[in-house]
Parts: structure tokens; C-alpha cells; sequence
């Protein structure tokens, strides 16, 4: 406790003009800031993986199945932040057992239940069954068991039932596009709605999270693609890509106008909070957000991408600047989630003065725990790819 | 003219069939009360509903309410916890505005600018606004703050998950996470003293009757009397939050 007052007399003393006494103490840290970038990342990863199911786009079909563990290995993550830093972590169920309907927060829990056990579980299942059964003979030990517990007693790999399969999988990614699309989208309702703030207080703050998503899901994928190529040795798939690359270009170019947008209009209607915002933009923001987010993670990344659209050097050079952008688009992204969270409570809502906020190192809401909120997905998703190994796919080597 | 008949049957059918629609539709809004929080109504008017009138000519800032406020509500001591708290306001004459509140105003005042470098100044006292649209009682996901039939803002400190998005919803500043307990605190309005018929800690200890507690539903209460002689304004009136606690001589530097 003395350490916390000792924490909050710095940060009293670190604030400039006048804000509200129970301003001082931040609300929303870094947790806060991982919660919207995990649950972008696992929106984006899923859109890029409907993109091969649904819109048909053959030439990512070598990334469909790291696409949607990649999304999984995240979702799992992607409340832990958020129950970690309540104030009672241990009441969290009340959410789901007594939602208050009129709360923008309180159907987050369905939405992630929702995306989670209907969505992206069963579309796994469904696209790995045949798989899983065939598995589930030839393997030996525990993997074996493993994948008969998996195959939930279903055995049937006749061709017609895996047909099904199929079917039942493509119609579940079509609703799943909607459910990613709602998944991410309310989660910039959250902040968007907050009408007494006005640096989150934009109707377009649910599509800006939405195309954000996207962007920083494709370039997650975009790595461990090429990660998983590396470590395992193989031949990356260079059309595949390729393909990805020019998706990440469009969207990032959609995202940024949807930005600016946003910007401009805040700029030209310049309405009573104008002031404070733009004294927070070019002062506290102004490392995170034009030179993180802004030149570092969208402009060097588009111009990277638009060259490499017209001019195709060596497939090696083409690797490391694909390795190098998609990096730079998530850290971005990361700062943009930043820039939202923690620059929406840097400034006074009586607009006459700034908090301040610094990072602790250790607790529960410091750097190192949310490093580790960021590794084990990563732990996750190996384990994914242990168990449930993409390249070990019948039917791809069927086809 | 069977094609024009049918043509015409065909359109009484679309302009039914639309009718049908739209009232479904209509029908379906009723549900989604939480799109339409914006337009809840009072409660019962022949009950009490209380509300709280501040007359910013009258304050000294001399900061007893602050002060009596903690001690009443057990709120923490430290300079980063308040339930109520006074701002003092220093309009210069180059029309810069200076605003201070140290500790809240609990050890009282100085004033930093040299006299006649000030326009005007004067102090505000700060509370929750007890909002009859209140944005926190509409963010809270569990429904731990709620609001009372009289007319009062309460957070159920036994119900609350500290998700702290009230104090993010809250355009006022009045609600802070309770350091020891972890969840979030706010103005009771004294709810424990109201309801025994006595007036709120902050009103009892002003020495210059500055504030004004009382029952907007009773047309002879002080607080309806404080209404009518003055031009009283609310805080943040473009956000719609249905404020009840008004200000007289509001100045438009307040926030």
C-alpha cells in the first residue's frame, strides 16, 4: 500500500496544470493495452484464414491452418489480462451469470464465449476430424489418447462424411466472419462509447479497431509462417506470401485512411477538447504515436509493401523485408493500442492539465507480467502445432 | 388491365406487408432499452428525489465539507481519493485560466497569483452530480452501481468487480478505486444519513450555507427555493447525463 501512495505522490508531482484529484491514480494500464492488440490479433489471423475458405483464395491455403491455431492460441490468452487486472478478480463470473444490459462491457463475455466454443473451436474440429480419427490409430502413447479423446467418438472417415465435414466447416467460417468482425469491432465499442472522453469517443473507434485488427493479424500470421519455416527447415512458400503481403498492403492502406479520417475530423471540427488533445498528441503521445505507430509502424511498412508490388527482388531480400515489416506493423499496432488506452487517460477531463503514467516493472500490472501474457500464446500455439501439426495433414497430402 | 391490378394488388400487398414490417421492427426496439438509456424517466414524483444545489458565490473554500466528507465516509486520506472536493479558480487578465485544488482544499487556499495580475477568482466545490442518466450506472457490466428510487448514484461495494470502467464513464472525476478494498468509491449523498431524515456531512459542517441539499420533488424544499431565485447551470450539459446538482453563478471556465 505505501508503495502505491509513494507511486501516486510521484505521479502528482509529474503532472502539469490541473486534473481532477482522483485522476492521478491511472486506471487502465498496459494490461489494458495487450487486451484490444490480443483480441485484434486473433480477429485479424481469422479473417486472413476466411479469406482461403471463403473468398477462395487458393494461394493462402499453405497458411489457412496456422491462421486459425495462431487465432486460438491467442483467444485462449486474450481474457487473462483483462480478469488479471480487476480490482476482484474472483467476482469476474458475475459478469456472465448477472450482465447489466445497458453496459457496453458486459457482453464481452458472450461475444468471446461465442467466438471461442462455436466459432473457432469447431472450425478446428471439423477441418482436423479426419485427421484426428486417422491419428488417433497410428499414433502411439499419449498422443494417441490424446487424439481419441479428441475425435469426441467419432470414427466415420467415409468420404462421405468427411464431405460434410467440409461443408459444415465452410458454413462456419461464413458466420465466423461476421463473429470476428463483432468480436473486435465491439471491443473498440468499449472505448468508443465512453461519451466523457473525448480522445476515444468516436463513432468510427469500432471500425478503426476492426481494420487495426486486421492489420496487426495478418502480420502475426505473416511472421509465424515464416518462423515456423525457419525453425523447421522447409521451403517457404513464397506465392503464399506474396499473397499475404499484398492483403497486409491493401488493409494497412484502408486502416490508415480510416485514421486520418478520423484525425481530420477531429481536427476540422475542433470542438471544446481540441486544445488539450492537440497539446496531447504533440507532447506525452508524441514518440508512440508519430513515431511508433505512425511513421515506424504504418509509413516505412506501406512503402515497403507498395515497392515490393511493382518490383520483386530475389526471393531471400523479399523474405527479410517481409520478416522485417510484418514486425514493424506490430509493433505499430501495439502502439496504436497504446496510443488509445493510455493517451485517453493522459489528459484531464476537466481538459486543464495532464496525468502521468509510468510503467512498473514488476506487480501484477507490470512489464514483466505482460510479457508473460504475451509469450504463452506462443507456448500455446506450439503446443497446437505439436499436437495438431498442419504439415502431418491427410488431406493436403491427398491434394 | 389484369396487369394493372394485379400490379396494384401487389403494391396494397408490399404497403401492408411494410406496415407489418415496421411495427415488428418497432416492436423488437422495446427490448433494447439499453440503445434508448438516454430517455429514461424520473421516478414517482409524489416520492423524494433528491438532488443537490451548489452556490458558488457563497463558498469561502475553506474546505470543511471536504474534510467532514472524509471523516463521515471513512474515504482515505491521501491526496488521490475525494468524494467531494473544492477547486479554486483564478481567472488572470490575459484570460488564462489557473486551477488548483491541494488536497482537495481540506488545508485550505493559497493564492499563487499576485493580486493584480487577477481578473476574478472564486472557488467551486466538486461532487458526483447524481445523474439521472448517469453514463457509470450505464457502463457498469454487473450492476453495481445503480441508481436509487429517490434519485441516488450507489455502488455496491459487495457487488463490484473493479473493472474500473465507471470511473472511465464518470465525465466528472468523482469516483476512485478504493485503495484497501479494491473496488470503486463515490459520493452515498450521505444515504446513510438522508434516509434517517438528516441532512448530508458536507452540507452540515458549510458555514456559509453554500450548499444546498434537498427534494426536487417538493416544491417548497430549499433546494426547488435555491432553483428558482438563481440561474443555476449543470456541469458538462452538452453530454447529456441528466445532472442534478446545479450551480449557481456557474462560470464558463468550469469543467
Amino acid at each position: 500500500m505505501e508503495q502505491h501512495y509513494q507511486h501516486l505522490y510521484e505521479m502528482l508531482s509529474q503532472g502539469v496544470g490541473y486534473v481532477y484529484p482522483n485522476e492521478v491514480d491511472l486506471q487502465w494500464g498496459l494490461l489494458i493495452v495487450l487486451y484490444p492488440y490480443i483480441t485484434g490479433l486473433v480477429a485479424g489471423a481469422f479473417i486472413l484464414a476466411s479469406l482461403e475458405r471463403v473468398f477462395n483464395v487458393k494461394t493462402l491455403k499453405p497458411t489457412y491452418e496456422i491462421a486459425l491455431l495462431t487465432a486460438l492460441a491467442f483467444l485462449l490468452v486474450a481474457t487473462m489480462p483483462l480478469v488479471s487486472h480487476l480490482g476482484k478478480p474472483f467476482r469476474a463470473y458475475e459478469i456472465f451469470i448477472t450482465p447489466h444490459s445497458t453496459s457496453a462491457m458486459a457482453i464481452f463475455g458472450f461475444v468471446y464465449l461465442w467466438y471461442l466454443m462455436v466459432v473457432l473451436l469447431l472450425e478446428i474440429w471439423f477441418d482436423y476430424r479426419k485427421d484426428i480419427v486417422l491419428w488417433s490409430q497410428q499414433e502411439k502413447g499419449i498422443k494417441r489418447w490424446l487424439y481419441r479423446v479428441l475425435t469426441l467418438g467419432v470414427t466415420d472417415v467415409s468420404q462421405k462424411t468427411v464431405k460434410w465435414d467440409d461443408k459444415i466447416g465452410y458454413f462456419i467460417t461464413v458466420v465466423g466472419i461476421p463473429s470476428a468482425f463483432l468480436l473486435h469491432g465491439y471491443v473498440g465499442f468499449i472505448f468508443g462509447s465512453v461519451k466523457a472522453n473525448p480522445w476515444w469517443s468516436t463513432v468510427l473507434m469500432p471500425v478503426i479497431f476492426l481494420f487495426s485488427a486486421m492489420v496487426s493479424g495478418i502480420a502475426l500470421v505473416m511472421f509465424i509462417y515464416m518462423a515456423i519455416h525457419f525453425l523447421r527447415r522447409q521451403k517457404i512458400d513464397m506465392v503464399a506470401l506474396d499473397t499475404i503481403a499484398k492483403y497486409l498492403f491493401y488493409i494497412l492502406i484502408l486502416d490508415f485512411t480510416l485514421e486520418g479520417l478520423d484525425q481530420i475530423h477531429r481536427i476540422y471540427e475542433a470542438e471544446e477538447s481540441f486544445e488539450i488533445l492537440s497539446l496531447l498528441v504533440s507532447g506525452r503521445l508524441y514518440l508512440t504515436l508519430f513515431v511508433f505507430q505512425i511513421f515506424l509502424g504504418t509509413l516505412v511498412p506501406l512503402l515497403v509493401l507498395a515497392v515490393l508490388q511493382f518490383y520483386k527482388p530475389k526471393e531471400k531480400t523479399r523474405r527479410i523485408l517481409y520478416l522485417v515489416t510484418s514486425l514493424m506493423v506490430l509493433f505499430g499496432i501495439f502502439f496504436m493500442r497504446w496510443n488509445v488506452v493510455i493517451g485517453g487517460q493522459l489528459f484531464s477531463k476537466s481538459f486543464y492539465g495532464f496525468t502521468s503514467y509510468k510503467l512498473r516493472l514488476v506487480g501484477s500490472e507490470g512489464l514483466l507480467m505482460s510479457i508473460v501474457w504475451i509469450v504463452i500464446p506462443f507456448l500455446i500455439l506450439t503446443f497446437l502445432l505439436w499436437l495438431l501439426p498442419p504439415w502431418k495433414k491427410f488431406t493436403k497430402k491427398e491434394s | 388491365m389484369g396487369t394493372k391490378r394485379s400490379e396494384q394488388s401487389r403494391r396494397e400487398f408490399i404497403k401492408i406487408f411494410a406496415a407489418a414490417g415496421g411495427l415488428f421492427a418497432t416492436s423488437l426496439i422495446d427490448p433494447f432499452n439499453a440503445v434508448l438509456f438516454a430517455v429514461e424517466k424520473p421516478a414517482d414524483p409524489s416520492k423524494p428525489w433528491w438532488g443537490f444545489g451548489i452556490d458558488i458565490e457563497k463558498c469561502i473554500g475553506c474546505g470543511r465539507c471536504a474534510n467532514a466528507c472524509k471523516s463521515e465516509n471513512n474515504v482515505p486520506k491521501e491526496p488521490f481519493y475525494f468524494r467531494t472536493w473544492i477547486e479554486q479558480y483564478t481567472i488572470k487578465n490575459d484570460g488564462t485560466v489557473k486551477v488548483e485544488s491541494p488536497n482537495g482544499g481540506i488545508d485550505g487556499f493559497v493564492q499563487t497569483v499576485p493580486e493584480e495580475n487577477i481578473f476574478k477568482a472564486f472557488f467551486v466545490p466538486k461532487m458526483c452530480n447524481h445523474c439521472y442518466k448517469s453514463p457509470c450506472v450505464q457502463a457498469c457490466p454487473v450492476g453495481a452501481t445503480y441508481e436509487t428510487p429517490d434519485g441516488v448514484v450507489l455502488a455496491d461495494e459487495t457487488y463490484c468487480i473493479g473493472c474500473r470502467y465507471c470511473v472511465q464513464a464518470c465525465p466528472y472525476g468523482c469516483r476512485y478505486i478504493h485503495p484497501e478494498k479494491k473496488v470503486v468509491d463515490k459520493c452515498t449523498l450521505c444515504y446513510h444519513r438522508i434516509s434517517q431524515g438528516k441532512t448530508t456531512a458536507c452540507v452540515e459542517v458549510c458555514p456559509t450555507q453554500a450548499r444546498i441539499f434537498g427534494n426536487l420533488n417538493d416544491r417548497n424544499s430549499l433546494l426547488v427555493k435555491f432553483l428558482q431565485e438563481h440561474t443555476c447551470l449543470v456541469l458538462k450539459p452538452h453530454l447529456n447525463t441528466g445532472s442534478k446538482l446545479f450551480y449557481n453563478a456557474l462560470s464558463g471556465e468550469v469543467r
